[in-house]
């Protein structure tokens, strides 16, 4: 993986830097000491790790202004950061560049029950916002794994979603809102309490834009009030295919549950091994099909999923008889994650989305893979929106393993995208996948997006490195190419 | 002289593009031309008319997608979807009754590109929420894709919430692939009569705040409930606040009462079947009320608002003290649609300025083609964000070639 390279002159005026940014963000504020920046040197994606050339933690969105007026001065690049729970190298910093934490943007501003919103600071966790609404029966609905920890603000440049994310959208369905700060420090506020932004969607191109157009500090969501009960059913089947049918047949019904999710046998096994779910071992996939809503929708829902659950081959069927057994069929997936960890010393994880009728082709692909890479795979997969997380175990000490599996992650990627998906679903692009972008993209659709880079920051400063493979000067995409002559399509009617 | 340029291919729409770029040659792009009289008039010297690029591409029902040729008409696919008992979830609206265009014309890229969204907006989101990507043709006269066909994707700048609502500024689609919804099982409508407006915006808040997943919400003072065009709320001789929901039988007829039972205290309540909702929500959807004063009665000026809902009911008593007209209130109270009797200036400063500090927009949806030359048909925009707005179009259409000036002057 190679970043731009590091700008000696830079390097040598960090003490000037170091200075500039002092006069805006008083005392400890700005971070300089190598031990107090290696919390800094990566994200998430920890196999990559780089020092930041300086850390500067501000708490107003006037130091953020200030902050970027005086870089774009300078010529300095910037990473900004949320909570580093990034599992692309998004935040991964650079040698000669300036990370902007947004830890200190940790307010929740204004709690409008009448209007449904709430108005945070972009460093406030995404479970934040759902305790602080949650007396009320309220909460926000999209729900990250990594919700304890990762912001808001974060969530927004991730598009991140989670496994209500079905029914209820991703991020970008659920925000109204934004405060941030473009390169020249200018202060913009898109969109509010109210619905659609005025003129172009620049609300929805931040979201999932992460951190390349500018510094997000305040964000207004939608929450909504907690459906009156919850459901879950076990399914457990003997083949991905049968799973696969399964999901097919439900969402061909016509029912979009509350969260669809799929397990095959050794993310079952790890996962049980861990927390005790009650999960079945005897079986290849596993689905947990959540249906909320009021009493009558989820009994009457359950009835048809069950039914649907029986003729598509399911081997073993569970339904959650109380709340206490529908949060421990949760509990195994929601720890799928550290559950792997436990039997791998490390695990990479993958994050593309194909066609969901496409699911058991892949997982077979990825079975060879596995075996022809000699690496365990187990895979986890919200598999009502075709979302997969295969992870993949190995052990970073191995000499060249590390090669390896990123190696075989982008063959899966690939594969991804052979069959009609995508290279990210939730994660981001970040370093960890900008290199595969021409596998989904033409020079002319990355040139399109790196001009609408440009109309944000012409100088590349903020995040380069990240998410496309080739910096073009933007002088240079602006340029027209000129194709005249006489009239070149004598063909086409006209009247 | 104006020429009207019909491309049969995505190919001979680059080449017209290319065309225009380099001579720098305005076009308005057109769908089927049923919102031509929405936005700002063009100056455009020729029309490059879609009509050609039509048909529905690929369609797989169980997976919820659908892609089509820029110009397929809304009601093919309407046709298309309802075989399977699927709809387009954001409920696109037909206003070319309003604007005096005539029924049934629309094309699925002129609504993504207006992200037209109906009263289903408040739950199931705006065509923004439904674009899964698109080709298109940019004003640079280069061709490129964003997004894909499915829904959970973060590859890459999503290019496609900056063509909704772009009223074809940016860049000419050649085809869209949207996410298709089922088709509920049953839809209620519950009505509340008589509320006074800010007592309406308070039951519709109350049960937009409760767990009854509401899909629509909107409130007819009794001028406007009286041209319903079902027969019992024409008839109810009050104000009506409605509210719907969707979903399986048994969960419908149970939220309905619960909803009943919440919303005593607003008045007397009733409810609407499924047939009767779905005529009450289309004619809101197209802003049916305002069609019988348009363009052969005095064309009444008609403007939308967005603003937060809480203060939907504030906003337009703001307005209508100052001017005739009528207002109806969607999405819970925060879309407002006002008929105001015509103004040389459209009272736009008056309607702007009735939107307080909680933010908003205003558009001139409406007027006569003078009027809308003369004055912001959108929301005008503060400085920062009017140059970013202005380096976002020249990042597309450095030439100004598409749709000039249709939304601001100069972009
Ligand atoms: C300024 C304006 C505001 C409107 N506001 C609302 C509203 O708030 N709510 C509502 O319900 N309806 C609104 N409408 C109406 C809505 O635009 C129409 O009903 C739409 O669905 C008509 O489709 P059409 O195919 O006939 O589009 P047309 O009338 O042909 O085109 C509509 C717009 O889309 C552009 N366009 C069409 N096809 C393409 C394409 N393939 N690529 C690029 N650009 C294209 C056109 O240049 C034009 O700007 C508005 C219309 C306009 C023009
Ligand atoms: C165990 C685990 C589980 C996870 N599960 C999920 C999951 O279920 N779903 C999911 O979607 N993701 C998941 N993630 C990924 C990650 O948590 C999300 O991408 C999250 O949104 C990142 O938030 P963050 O605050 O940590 O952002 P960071 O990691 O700090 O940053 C992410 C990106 O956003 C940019 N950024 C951050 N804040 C700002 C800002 N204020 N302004 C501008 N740019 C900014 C950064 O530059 C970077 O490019 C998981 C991660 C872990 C470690």
């Amino acid at each position: 993986m190679r970043m731009p390279e590091p700008d000696a002159g830079i390097i040598a005026r960090r003490s000037d830097i170091i200075a500039g940014l002092r006069k805006i963000v008083p005392g400890e504020g700005v971070i300089v000491d190598e031990d107090e920046l290696r919390v800094y040197e990566c994200d998430g994606l920890s196999a990559y790790r780089q020092l930041p050339l300086i850390v500067v933690l501000p708490e107003t969105t006037a130091q953020v202004s200030a902050i970027l007026s005086f870089c774009l001065a300078e010529g300095v690049k910037i990473v900004p950061r949320g909570a580093g729970t990034s599992l692309a190298g998004g935040t991964l910093p650079l040698a000669d560049g300036v990370t902007v934490g947004l830890g200190k943007f940790n307010r929740i501003l204004d709690i409008d029950y009448e209007n449904r919103v709430v108005v945070a600071q972009s460093g406030v966790t995404n479970l934040g916002i759902s305790d602080a609404v949650r007396h009320r029966g309220f909460y926000y609905a999209p729900d990250p794994s990594s919700q304890i920890a990762c912001s808001i603000g974060g969530n927004v440049s991730t598009n991140s979603g989670g496994v209500h994310s079905l029914k209820y959208g991703l991020t970008t369905n659920n925000l109204l809102g934004l405060e941030m700060v473009l390169i020249n420090g200018e202060v913009v506020h898109l969109g509010g309490k109210h619905l659609d932004s005025e003129g172009y969607d620049l609300l929805g191109l931040m979201t999932g834009s992460e951190g390349l157009l500018g510094i997000i500090t305040e964000v207004t969501v939608r929450i909504l009030q907690k459906p009156e009960c919850a459901r879950a059913l076990l399914i457990g089947f003997s083949s991905n295919e049968s799973a696969g049918d399964c999901v097919a047949a439900i969402i061909g019904a016509g029912i979009i549950p509350g969260g669809m999710e799929m397990m095959d046998k050794p993310a079952i096994h790890a996962a049980e091994d861990f927390v005790h779910a009650g999960y079945p071992r005897d079986v290849e996939a596993l689905l947990i099909v959540e249906a909320d809503g009021p009493e009558a929708e989820v009994e009457h829902l359950i009835e048809r999923i069950e039914a649907i659950a029986k003729e598509s081959g399911a081997v073993n069927v569970r339904i959650s008889r109380d709340e206490e057994e529908r949060l421990k069929f949760w509990a195994g997936r929601k720890a799928a994650f550290p559950a792997i960890g436990r039997i791998s010393p490390d695990y990479y994880c993958m994050d593309g989305t194909i066609p969901r009728n496409k699911l058991a082709q892949v997982l077979k692909r990825i079975g060879a893979l596995s075996k022809e890479y000699g690496l365990g795979v187990a895979n986890v997969f919200h598999a009502g929106d075709g979302n997969l997380h295969p992870l993949i175990l190995y052990d970073a000490n191995k000499p060249g393993e590390l090669e390896a599996v990123e190696e075989m992650g982008a063959k899966i990627l690939r594969l991804c995208v052979e069959v009609g998906g995508v290279l990210t679903g939730e994660h981001g692009v970040g370093i960890e996948k900008r290199d595969l972008m021409d596998t989904m993209f033409t020079e002319d659709d990355l040139k399109q997006q790196q001009r609408v880079k440009c109309a944000f920051d012409d100088g590349h400063l903020l995040n380069p490195g990240k998410v496309y493979p080739t910096l073009h000067r933007c002088a240079e995409l602006g340029r027209v190419h000129v194709h005249r002559g006489q009239f070149r399509f004598p063909d086409l009617p006209r009247f | 002289m104006t020429e009207t340029l019909t491309p049969e291919t995505a190919e001979q729409v680059l080449e017209t593009v290319q065309w225009a770029a380099a001579e720098e040659t305005p076009l308005e792009v057109m769908g089927a031309g049923s919102k031509r009289a929405y936005g700002r008039p063009s100056p455009a010297a020729h029309r490059l008319d879609l009509k050609a690029l039509s048909g529905i591409e690929l369609y797989e029902p169980m997976e919820l997608v659908m892609s089509a040729k820029a110009a397929t008409p809304l009601a093919d696919i309407d046709a298309a979807l309802a075989e399977n008992r699927q709809r387009l979830g954001f409920e696109p609206a037909d206003l070319g009754p309003l604007l005096g265009t005539g029924a049934g014309a629309g094309t699925i890229c002129g609504a993504v590109i207006c992200n037209l969204s109906g009263p289903g907006r408040i739950k199931a989101g705006a065509a923004r929420d439904h674009i899964l990507g698109f080709h298109a043709v940019s004003g640079r006269g280069g061709r490129f894709k964003s997004g894909g066909r499915v829904v959970k994707n973060v590859t890459g700048f999503d290019l496609s919430k900056l063509m909704a609502g772009s009223f074809g500024t940016l860049a000419v689609m050649t085809d869209v692939t949207v996410k298709v919804m089922p088709e509920p099982e049953e839809t209620r409508t519950v009505l509340v009569l008589g509320a006074g407006d800010a007592q309406a915006v308070k039951a519709m808040s109350e049960a937009l705040n409760s767990a009854f997943e509401i899909s629509a919400a909107a409130h007819l003072p009794a001028g406007v409930a009286a041209v319903s065009a079902v027969a019992s709320v024409a008839a109810a001789g009050a104000a009506v606040t409605a509210l719907r929901v969707e979903g399986p039988e048994p969960s419908v007829v149970y939220r309905a009462e619960a909803l009943k039972a919440l919303l005593e205290a607003y008045g007397n309540r009733e409810e609407l079947d499924t047939a009767e909702s779905l005529a009450f929500w289309r004619q809101v959807r197209d802003v049916g009320f305002f069609v019988a004063d348009g363009p052969e009665a005095g064309q009444a000026q008609v403007w939308r608002l967005s603003v937060p809902p809480a203060e939907g009911a504030g906003v337009a008593a703001r307005i209508l003290d100052a001017a005739d007209g009528r207002v109806f209130y969607d999405w819970g109270g925060g879309l407002l649609w006002l008929a105001l009797a015509p103004r040389p200036d459209g009272g736009h400063e008056a309607v702007r300025g009735a939107i307080g500090d909680g933010g908003g927009h205003a558009t001139l949806v409406r007027a006569d083609a003078d009027v809308r030359a003369a004055v912001p048909v959108f929301q005008p925009q503060p400085e920062p964000l009017a140059r970013l707005t202005a380096r976002v179009k020249e990042a597309f259409d450095p030439k100004g070639v598409l749709n000039p000036g249709r939304m601001y002057e100069g972009v």
